[in-house]
């Protein structure tokens, strides 16, 4: 007796409710709306928010990628995309270019978004003000208030301890000149990503109850001082050891032969785009 | 052919599940889900309970799959919850109607319409019983031919008798304050995501739904010390409540007779009664009593005690404990919630650690640049 689930595993009224609280979203850029967010076959803390936004968006025309970790054959994106797959019969792909919605978790993929697609981030924690002040009740009066000193001091205070900014992935930013978001846990390489971004970028975090939103050719600045700037990941004289790529967000390995650090893409679907392109320049060169 | 990306994946996800189903498999042993209803009640009840879904028979099945694992059983009903539409609210349940199986006070010995035991193992010795290891059909159909037979030497009431309730009788000495009704359409959790400060009906369909141990640990905590509510149990009762809905389109004066039975629950409900200080007309401090509330589906004492303790908590946010934080207990209660993201640390976080790497790495550089 297995039952056969609705398109998109939810109920209509359910995904009528989520894109009210996108649309609310895009409306006020990073402004974080609360909505009643549904429990899913996957686990809260797993990428429901992200899921939920996918699911009441998807259509049947659209054309679905998954990256975890800025891979697609990652355990957890290979999960969602069977489960999205499966419960709406949409194409799926491993092309950034090929998709109309990529949801992910912790990257923005290498190659430049357009506006005919829509990035949906996976989002663990909303608030940006939570390492300073725990009670929900604050934080959001702090953002009505447009009071974030106390993200600022936490900048200030790593400088004062470590002589520079420390942060890692999940560097806050400032939207639209207006509200502290957090960019979910992409590393800091991908903030700049976010400014003015084509694209449109949903995010949503299913446990915390929260939907927010980068609307397209929105102004996003990563929260820093004038004599402090905001800096990257450095991978500085790297190469990735496939495709030789530069200037990319790049996975540490250790070369189980040698013991030497090597370094390659993070992004999967971008090193394989460009291996294969490699490949046919060199099948051209070879057969002219 | 060009390059094709390593299909570790999904191979690896196939191969998981399909070992997940031969050790449920191997033994070939299969337990029925009428089994599961009929001999374990207590955890059909307390899935139902944390998933905040009433179907007996889901939730057996749920336990089914789950092989028993509580977590589980709760999300894999929640998640088919999350599938099916809301068509209607139930009308308002009073708890005075419920069909009475167990009923005691803590508060007094002789209660109008008196303590009923019912069935608990409140007063069993938890001694193993190795005689269950050999327990046969013939032998406990026998045993319930001769309980039937002793049955039949007890009276019968013609009457359905409904208890009241024990607060009734103390409001009429004045020590309880007579509320008026509140009729404002509870907030649905469900549908809303809670805001604080919260209503008391989202506290109320919070607490209701957390998971068992939590619930319990924190109305524990804030007995021990960890809290300022010390309540006596005014009254548990275990029943069978009947819910109405109201016809859909029609809605007339003769309301009554349009409402539509559509089954019963079984509850557990306690009211337990907290001293509190207040200050009278001459502002005086005086003592009178508040209640603490607690319902939960199923069979479920403990956990409907602590709600009660919780409720009371939470109504007095004035105490600096933990117990008493709005926040601080209903964010963190809920099974889902809880085991959802605790388990996600065990998923890949290569790209979030070589951002912390590469910060520590920059701050060590920086450390030693600095002193040189």
């Amino acid at each position: 007796m297995k039952a056969d689930t609705h398109f998109a595993f939810f109920d209509e009224g359910s995904k009528k409710e989520i894109r009210r609280a996108v649309l609310h979203a895009v409306a006020i850029p990073g402004y974080q709306v609360p909505f009643a967010s549904r429990e899913m076959p996957i686990a809260r803390g797993w990428g429901t928010g992200g899921l939920q936004i996918t699911l009441s968006i998807i259509g049947r025309e659209d054309v679905l990628k998954v990256i975890d970790q800025g891979a697609d054959e990652s355990v957890n994106a290979v999960s969602i995309k069977k489960l999205v797959q499966d419960t709406t019969g949409v194409l799926t792909t491993e092309s950034t270019q090929d998709a109309s919605v990529i949801q992910s978790r912790h990257r923005i993929p290498e190659v430049p978004l357009t506006k005919e697609q829509i990035l949906v981030l996976q989002v663990p924690m909303p608030e940006p003000l939570r390492p300073v002040e725990a009670s929900e009740y604050q934080t959001k009066r702090l953002h009505a208030e447009d009071e974030y000193s106390g993200a600022w001091l936490l900048l200030f205070e790593q400088i004062m301890k470590y002589g520079r900014t420390a942060t890692d992935a999940d560097h806050p930013v400032v939207v639209n000149d207006r509200y502290l978001m957090a960019p979910s846990p992409i590393p800091r390489f991908d903030n700049p990503k976010m400014h003015q971004s084509e694209a449109l970028i949903l995010l949503g975090a299913g446990r915390e109850k929260k939907i927010y939103a980068v609307p397209p050719y929105t102004d996003v600045t990563s929260l820093a001082f004038d004599d402090y700037p905001f800096t990257v990941e450095s991978f500085e004289g790297k190469r990735c050891r496939l495709c030789g790529a530069e200037d990319v967000f790049m996975d540490e390995l250790i070369d189980e032969e040698n013991g030497e650090t090597v370094y390659q893409c993070n992004d999967t679907s971008y090193c394989l785009e460009r291996l294969n392109q490699q490949a046919k320049a060199e099948v051209e060169k070879e057969h002219v | 052919m060009g390059y094709v990306a390593v299909k570790g994946g999904t191979k690896a996800i196939e191969a998981s599940k399909k070992r997940l189903k031969y050790e449920r498999l191997k033994d070939g042993e299969i337990i029925e889900i009428k089994t599961i209803l009929s001999s374990m009640k207590a955890l059909v009840d307390q899935v139902m309970s944390e998933a905040s879904f009433y179907s007996p028979f889901l939730a057996a099945l749920a336990i089914k799959q789950a092989e028993g694992s509580m977590e589980e059983a709760v999300f894999l009903m929640r998640a088919h919850r999350s599938t099916l539409p809301r068509l209607y609210y139930s009308q308002t349940v009073e708890t005075e109607s419920m069909f009475v199986k167990r009923r005691i006070s803590a508060s007094f010995k002789d209660i109008p319409g008196g303590q009923m035991l019912g069935a608990t193992y409140d007063y069993t010795h938890r001694l193993l019983d190795f005689e269950l290891a050999k327990e046969n059909t013939v032998d406990n159909h026998q045993w319930l031919q001769a309980y039937k037979q002793e049955l039949q030497d007890v009276s019968r009431e013609d009457d359905i008798q409904y208890f009241p309730k024990v607060v009734d009788y103390l409001r009429e000495e004045g020590l309880f304050e007579e509320y008026e009704d509140d009729n404002t359409s509870p907030m649905d959790i469900t549908k809303e995501s809670i805001q604080f400060p919260t209503p008391r009906s989202a506290r109320l369909q919070t607490l209701t739904r957390g998971q068992t141990g939590a619930v319990t640990s924190l109305g524990y905590a804030s007995l021990r010390g960890y809290g300022q509510v010390h309540p006596t149990v005014g009254e548990v009762r275990v029943g069978d409540l009947p819910i109405y809905v109201d016809h859909p389109t029609e809605n007339n004066e003769n309301a009554e007779d349009n409402d539509f039975y559509i089954g019963e629950i079984t509850v557990s409900e306690v009211e337990s009664f907290v001293p509190v200080s207040i200050k009278n007309d001459r502002h005086d401090e005086e003592l009178e009593f508040e209640i603490g509330y607690g319902v939960c589906y199923g069979q479920n004492e403990t956990k409907a005690i602590a709600m009660s303790i919780l409720d009371q908590c939470l109504e007095h946010p004035e105490f600096d404990f933990p117990t008493h934080s709005e926040e601080f207990v209903l964010l963190h209660i809920d099974s889902v919630e809880s085991t959802g993201f605790i388990s996600h640390l065990k998923l890949p976080h290569y790209v979030t650690f070589q951002s912390k790497l590469d910060s520590i790495r920059q701050v060590k550089k920086g450390a030693t640049s600095n002193e040189s």
